[in-house]
Order: C-alpha cells, then structure tokens, then sequence
C-alpha cells in the first residue's frame, strides 16, 4: 500500500526555493539601499550631523530651523509654482497635441518623433541650449533687435522675479512630448463603436470630446499627474543647468537646497531634514496611486 | 486499487476548500472524463494529478505509487491544455522533442519517437513550421503529439476542443476517440461540454461546486442522474422537470399533475419501487427526457409503458431532423421532442406520447433520486 | 447620415483642418528650435555667435568647436575636452544597463509565473523604489560608498544605477511577462523543464521587444543622470553629463559658446542616435511603465 508521503520531493522542493533565491538579492538590495538608506537619512535628520554623520539626537531642531529659513521657504514656494505650471502645462499641451494628431494627420510619423526626441535628452544639454536661447544678449532678445524689433525685451532668466518661469518653459518643453504620447495612447484605446454610436445620437466633435473622450481619459490623466508630480520634485538637474539655482537664490528648488546644505554648507542634520520633507511629499502622492495600481491588476 | 487512484483529494486555498474530499479509480485504459460548470473544481483536480497544484490532502498514486509532492516531470503525465501552450519560438519537431530533451533521451531515439507520431497523427509536413503558421486543427495535433511521443501512463487532457470552431470540434472528437480506442491510453479528459463527455468517455464525473456528483457509465448518467443538477446539466435539450403528486391507484401508483387547461393528468408508473411508494401523498419532481416525450407515433415500440395525454401547443422549434415542441404540465414548460415532419401548430391541441419506462423521479428537499 | 468607413469616428471640416495643422507645425518648431538652433551653431566661428543672428546658417562652416570639445577644451582644471568622460559614461552604462536589465528579466519572471506569498508587496517595495527622491539615499550613499572603497570609481556608480533601475527594469519585465501565458510555463514542467531552462528556452527567446525596452530606458536614464555622477564620481569616473555642465559653467575665460554646444551635442549623441534607432519601442516601453490599458 502507498505511503500517505506528502513531503514534496528534492526537485520539487529545489524549484521552490530558486524562485525565491533569484529575487533574494535585488531585494537586499532595494531593502539596503532604498528602505535602509531611508532609514538611515531619518535619523540623521533628528541629530546634529553637520559636515559628517553624527549620532547627537537633537529632536525636531532640525525641522524647526529648516521651516524657518528663509532659504528652505523660497525653494519650496518655487516649487509649488514652478510644479503648478509645469504640471498644468504639459497636460494642456499634452492632450491638445494628442487629439489633434489623432485626427488622423499626414505626418504623424514625422511629427511625433519631433515631440517627443526632448524626452531623450539629459536635463544638462536642455538647460545648456535654453540657457544660451534665453539669455538676452546673444539670444532670442539680441536675434531680434538684430531683425530690428529693437523694443523686443525678453530678460526673464535674468530676472528675479521670472526666472523660475525659465525654468518652467525647459521643462515643458523637455516633458510635454512624453505627456501627449500617454494622451494619445489612451485615446488610441477608446473604442471607436462608441464614438460611432454618439455621433449617430448627434454629437457633435466638441462635445464628444468633452463629453465622453476626455472622460475615458481618465487613466492617462492620473498616470501623467503621478509622473509629473513626481519628475517636478525631483528636479535637479535642470536648475543647475539653466540658472544655477540664481539669480540670487530667485530658482532655488528643495533638491538643489538639500544638496547645498549638506555638500557644500555642511549642514547635514538640515540638508536630512529637507530630503525627509521632499520624501513624504512624494509618499502622500506616490502611495495612494501604487496601492491602487497594484491592487487592480490582481 | 486501479490504475490511477484519487483518494478523498481535498484542495483548499487558505480557509476556502474548493475541492471536497474527491475519490475516483480510474483503470488501465478508462476515458475518464471530468465535467461541470465553470468553477465546479474540474481543472483543479487535472492540475492536482499533473502535479501543477498542491493536494492539500487525500493521495493521489499512480501505478500503486504515490504522486503527492512529487515533480509534475517525474510523474509519467503528459498534459494537453487548452490554448495548446505550444512554445512558440520552436518549430513543431522542436515543441514535439522538448520534453524528451528535458529527460535527456539521446537524438536518434527523439528523432525516431517524433517521426512515428508526427505520422500517426499525419502532421509530417508541418514538422518544420512555427505554431504561429499553424491551423487551429494543426495546433491541436501538434499538442496532442508532444502528450503521444512521450508515451506517458496517464494522459491529461484541458478542455482540448474549446478553442475550435463547431464544426473542426466534432472532427477532433471522433479522431481523439479513434485514438483512444487504438492506443489503449489511460485518460483524464476535462471539459465543459456534456456532449463531449457523453462521447468519448468510458466513465463521466460529473463535477460541481467542489463536489462529485455522480461517477458512472455515459448511460447510468444519462438514464439514471442521481440528482436534480445532473439531470439538467447532462443532456440537451435538458431534462423535463414537473412537479407532481404520488397518488394510489387500484394497480401500483401514479405522478398526478395538470396540463395547460388546468385538467389532472395521470401518469402510472411502470414498476415502482418500494421506496417510490412511500412517497404516496406527497409531491415530487418528475423527470422526462424529452426524447421520452413525444408524438404518439414516434413513441419507443419497445416501451412498456406509454401514456397518452392531449396538450395545448405553445411553440414549436423545428431543427430539420426533429421537431421540439413546446407545452406545459403542472405549470412548467416542457420540450417535446417529436418527428421531424409532425403536423402541430402553435395554440392548438396536440396528442403527446410519455416513455414513463424513462422516467426519473426526485425528491423535492434533498434533490436526490428515488430509486 | 455618416456612416465612417475610417478607423477613427472623428471627422474634420476644412478651416479645422488647416487649424489643426499650423497649431501641429508650430509646435513642431517650438520643440525643434533650441535643439536645433544649437547643432546649427556649434559649427560656427565664436565670432558670428557673439556678434551675430543666432537663427542664420554659419557664414563659416567649421568643425573646429567640435574638435576641441572632444579632445582640448578645458574641464575643470584639465584641458582634455569630453572624449575622457564619454569613455567614463559608457564604462558606468554598459555594465549598468545590462545588470539591471538581466535582474529586472527574473524578478519579472519570478514575479508573475512563480508567485508566492507576499510577492505583490515585495513587488510594490520595488516599484516604490523607482519614486523616492534620490535625495534622501544621498548622504548614506556617499557613505557605503567611502566604507566600501567604492567611493568616485566607476564600480560604485554602477552600483547606483542598478540598484535605483531595478525597479523600473522589474516592472517593464512583470508587465510584460504577466500575458505572456502561463500554460506555456505549465507544459515545460510537466516536459520536466526547470527553472531556469524554462526561463531560457522558453521565455527569453519571446523577450525581444521588452529587452528592447528596458535597455533604452535604462540607457537613457542612466546616460542622462546628473545627481549621482555629480555627487559621487571624481576625475576618473565623472561621466559625461557633469564633464559637460562643468564645461559650460566653467567661469574663466571667453566663453566659447560653440565649444559647448558642440559638447552638448556629443553629450545628447547617444540617447538620440538609440531613440532614432529604436524609437517605437521606447515610446512603447514608457508606455507599459506608465499607462495601462
């Protein structure tokens, strides 16, 4: 008679565990380096670390004095614009690109390659060329008062109070591509019965679009807003290029201020505290939207 | 102890048990087929005897020996399954060989084993091809040979025919039954489709919600389902079902119900049993196969016991080689099935014929047959 | 009554259409212009770039800029021009990029064909990886990176950018791998296929498209990146886009502005030439990463 063995055999048993030793290592991985570091990064920012890690535990002092310098206060309020505008103009261009190439236009092909070749580009080499276009005497402004429309003035990136809309033009123009290739692969996916259907109850273009279209978008909408939201914070790159953070302080962001506090002003325990804040911020946007991604596709 | 064993298999994931305590022999040989609706534990059991799911508990042994944890490649199997799953980056050589590379049989031997099942199922112009250039019909020979040229003990089968088209199915069906019948391979057959149950089968389990319903002959299952879901589920159209009442009469006993004016019908019963007798007073489920119930001229010659009743007409369904006929009795619909060329129209009287030789009958609480 | 025989429903009058097109150029322009303007005039003299219209053709035709970006301009302290960290670039990428990609490849395979408990939060850690702001690893990065010795080699950069990609490359291969049909993977076990001879045999030959995929994406990404290679490479391992901001920002001297452009163009080559190349699928591959269905 049969044994009731249910001891499941060596290479059964082996083919369970390899599945789980070949992960094994890209999460120890991601634990270190990404939950660890994390870790780590907290801490630091309730001690008084300044050009080195040190283990003093000061509390909240940190958070305290990085929310009353001034410094902190512009970065974060240049953000919020420079994030608002970024965001709001990618999705406006975005979708208006992509419902106009989708109505069936001669040279998609051609076209949007050009949109999108931006989103190839390192933030460096856009902030080299918009930096040299915007500068007012050897750009934009200088090429037309060469053309002899000498009251055209356009000094923004030298401007306090406008460069950080310099900035926002780079980016748009860097990411919007990207934004309307989402756009139109969602509008690609609608089904065309439908828009049929709608026609034949008498829509009209404008208010199929708006009235169903953009609807189903929904989707695109979300994704582009996380990705968005999330590039917007983590800008780094093309502020050093392009302005350099200046004039003054006038482009300062949260990512070039963690970095200066803790590189080169040798405050470390505020340059933590400023990463924790820019690491939550991402938290209260990122989570909510991977929680229900992954929750769908169970 | 029979060839392929499946003792009180139970398989639960988490606290839901899907499958409840399953006990099935199946000898050297037997066309075992396994049939339900969606979700009634049918591919989990298959998957249990391929290896692909845990037992959870109960064995399941093959050739005396037990399969319970042992790799699915160890077991002797070979599996077709529904989408074919023929690897799409291989030729078809390549897909039929894969498994015999797998277990290290040398080149010459594969070689050989792929050209004698590639002609038993005459597929040798296709050996070179992609699956992805293939007919639907050609991919399912294609997996139907990488199951063959393994020369398995038990061969599994996954609702092999779903993805063909009506006409290719039937085709498949009598080729994998031919080939049955030649090879002599003990099967375990999975589907949805009691016609192909009823076909190819030696035996039919028929499955639902985790549960066995009736394990037996296509013919026991079919004349003799031992509850209310196997008689609708086996057979289409589906068993007729009236609620009637058991009443004495001076010779044996009779289900008593009404036609569509509302007039008692009386039904005698052939040969009661006892058991069917104890019933007397009290009100049952009575089946007829609609084959059973017909025109009185195509009534069965050889039946010992056929009642006629006059019925009012509802709608009529000719379907070329027979005509189904649409009436009530105690309140239900009935189907009728009648010769193909019967005068009946709809709304008028007709004359049917009831086979109460055929009849079944069913307790109302526990669904069950009365014997 | 329209009845549209076209694939899409949506259909244009005239004046819309002649809209819809300048709107469509225009654009087409803003995107060109600056990128473009600056190819055109990283083979000018520096004289008709200071003294002149930035949107005209070169007068002079000279390579000369592009020449000493190369090989002589000044970075940093060093007149080697960019060829030195375009090496430094391509040394951090390669060995970054095909890391990644061949992990992402089995996480993603272990991830959809052989799950287990837990997996889908493990997978979720992953994903979370991709979004933190790299900020907060900084300061213990250039830690590990000083304890271990790895500190401003080539080796730790690489580190970084497999352990920052991983999640990306895990979620191309986990979307990808997800349809691909899992009877396949049943059938090989049952042929007695293991492991990794399933991986082999049966999935990678299928992988094509999102090996594509994962390679530009990570190509791009890494070439691209700013922040590590600024903070954690020195000389001999800066790579490409910090060579370049220096140059640019570099504060003595005349600024040569034809120098950098052409050094801009040498540092966007790369990614550019690889987007042309194989374009579609990057734009699919973002595709898979961001929006479903």
């Amino acid at each position: 008679m049969a044994s009731h063995a249910t001891n499941p055999d060596f290479r059964t048993r082996l083919q369970n565990w390899i599945p789980k030793l070949v992960l094994s290592p890209s999460l120890a991985l991601i634990l270190f380096f990404v939950y660890g570091f994390i870790f780590f990064t907290v801490y630091l920012s309730f001690t008084d670390s300044r050009i080195l890690p040190s283990f003093g535990w000061v509390g909240f002092e940190n958070y305290e004095k990085l929310f009353r310098l001034r410094h902190w206060d512009i970065a974060v309020s240049n953000l919020v614009v420079f994030s608002g505008l970024y965001i709001f103009f990618c999705t406006v261009i975005g979708l208006m690109l992509a419902i106009f190439l989708d109505q069936k236009i001669r040279g998609e092909s051609v076209l949007r390659p050009i949109y999108l070749y931006p989103m190839a580009l390192s933030f460096i080499v856009t902030g080299t060329a918009w930096k040299w276009f915007l500068d007012p005497g050897i750009g934009l402004e200088h090429t037309m008062h060469l053309w002899g429309w000498e009251s055209f003035e356009f000094n923004w990136i030298k401007d306090r109070n406008f460069a950080i809309y310099t900035v926002v033009l780079a980016a748009v123009w860097q990411s919007s591509g990207f934004v309307m290739a989402m756009f139109l692969a969602g509008l690609r996916g609608i089904d065309n019965e439908m828009l049929k259907a709608a026609q034949m109850d008498g829509a009209s273009n404008f208010s199929l679009y708006r009235r169903i279209i953009i609807l189903q978008l929904r989707p695109a909408f979300l994704s582009a807003f996380v990705i968005l939201s999330h590039l917007a914070i983590k800008s780094y790159d093309l502020v050093v290029a392009l302005t350099g953070g200046g004039p003054g302080r006038a482009t300062e962001v949260p990512a070039t201020f963690m970095y200066s506090y803790t590189f080169t002003r040798n405050q470390m325990g505020i340059g933590a505290s400023s990463a924790v804040t820019m690491l939550l911020t991402i938290v209260a946007i990122m989570v909510p939207y991977l929680y229900s991604e992954l929750r769908e596709k169970k | 102890m029979g060839f392929l064993d499946i003792k009180n298999a139970t398989k639960s994931y988490g606290e839901l048990e899907v499958l409840h305590k399953v006990d099935i022999e199946v000898e050297e040989g037997e066309f075992l087929v396994l049939v339900g609706p969606s979700g009634c534990g049918k591919s989990t059991l298959l998957n249990m005897i391929a290896g692909l799911e845990e037992i959870t508990s109960g064995e399941i042994a093959i050739k005396g020996t037990t399969m319970n944890g042992v790799h699915p490649s160890k077991r002797n199997i070979a599996m077709v399954f529904q989408s074919y799953a023929l690897y799409p980056n291989m030729s078809v050589g390549q897909n039929i060989t894969f498994g015999l590379e797998m277990h290290d049989v040398p080149k010459p031997e594969r070689e050989k084993a792929m050209n004698n099942v590639a002609k038993l199922l005459q597929i040798e112009q296709l050996l070179d091809r992609k699956p992805g250039q293939l007919s639907g019909g050609q991919r399912q020979r294609v997996a139907m040979g990488r199951a063959l040229v393994r020369d398995p003990d038990v061969f599994l089968f996954d609702e092999p025919l779903s993805n063909l088209d009506a006409k290719l199915r039937v085709d498949m069906r009598t080729e994998i039954k031919k080939l049955h019948q030649k090879l002599g391979a003990t099967i375990v057959y999975v589907t949805h489709d009691q016609i192909e149950a009823m076909t190819l089968s030696t035996r039919i389990a028929v499955m639902n919600g985790g549960y066995v319903q009736q394990l037996g002959t296509p013919k026991e299952i079919y004349n003799t389902p031992n509850n209310l879901f196997v008689a609708t589920f086996m057979g289409s159209p589906s068993m007729n079902l009236v609620p009637v009442k058991i009443v004495k009469l001076d010779k044996g006993i009779a289900a008593e119900t009404s036609n569509a004016h509302g007039q008692t019908v009386s039904l005698p019963f052939s040969s009661p049993s006892d058991e069917l007798k104890s019933y007397v007073g009290k009100t049952v489920i009575l089946g007829i196969r609609p084959e059973a119930f017909t025109d009185p001229g195509g009534a069965d010659r050889d039946a010992s016991n056929i009642v006629e009743i006059d019925n009012e007409v509802i709608v009529t369904e000719p379907a070329g080689s027979d005509t189904f006929v649409m009436t009530t009795l105690g309140g239900k619909e009935c189907n009728a099935r009648m010769r193909a060329d019967v005068q009946v129209k709809p709304g008028s009287q007709a004359r049917f014929a009831i086979n109460m030789d055929k009849a079944v009958v069913f307790d109302t609480d526990t669904e069950m047959r009365i014997p | 009554m329209a009845i549209a025989s076209s694939d899409t429903a949506i259909r244009t009058g005239r004046v819309t259409r002649f809209f819809l097109y300048l709107v469509l150029i225009l654009f087409a322009l803003f995107y060109l212009l600056p990128f473009g303007v600056m190819l055109v005039n990283s083979v000018k003299p520096l004289a008709e770039i200071t003294g002149g219209n930035m949107l005209s053709l070169p007068d002079v035709w000279t390579l000369e800029p592009w020449f000493k970006a190369w090989s002589s301009a000044q970075i940093g302290v060093e007149a080697t021009g960019l060829s030195p960290y375009f090496w430094n670039s391509i040394k951090m990428v390669v060995p970054a990029v095909a890391i990644s990609t061949i992990l992402g490849a089995l996480n993603g395979y272990v991830l959809t064909k052989w799950r287990f408990k837990y997996d889908t939060l493990i997978f979720g850690m992953m994903l979370f990886a991709c979004f933190i702001p790299f900020q907060i690893v900084l300061i213990p990065m250039a830690r590990i990176l000083g304890l271990t010795g790895l500190a401003g080699s080539t080796p730790g950069l690489v580190l970084v950018h497999v352990v920052f990609g991983l999640g990306f490359t895990t979620l191309y291969f986990k979307n990808y791998y997800q349809v691909f049909p899992t009877e396949l993977i049943r059938a090989a076990q049952i042929d007695g296929a293991g492991f990794f001879r399933i991986f082999q045999r049966i999935l990678l030959p299928s992988s094509g498209p999102i090996i594509v995929v994962s390679v530009i994406w990570q190509f791009t990404n890494i070439w691209n990146d700013f922040l590590f290679g600024a903070s954690f490479a020195d000389l001999d391992s800066q790579p490409m886009t910090v060579a370049l901001n220096n140059l640019v920002q570099s504060s003595h001297g005349v600024k040569e502005y034809n120098v950098h452009f052409a050094g801009a163009v040498f540092a966007a080559l790369p990614t550019l030439l690889v987007y042309i190349v194989a374009g579609r699928y990057f734009v699919r591959g973002l595709m898979a990463g961001s929006v479903k269905g």
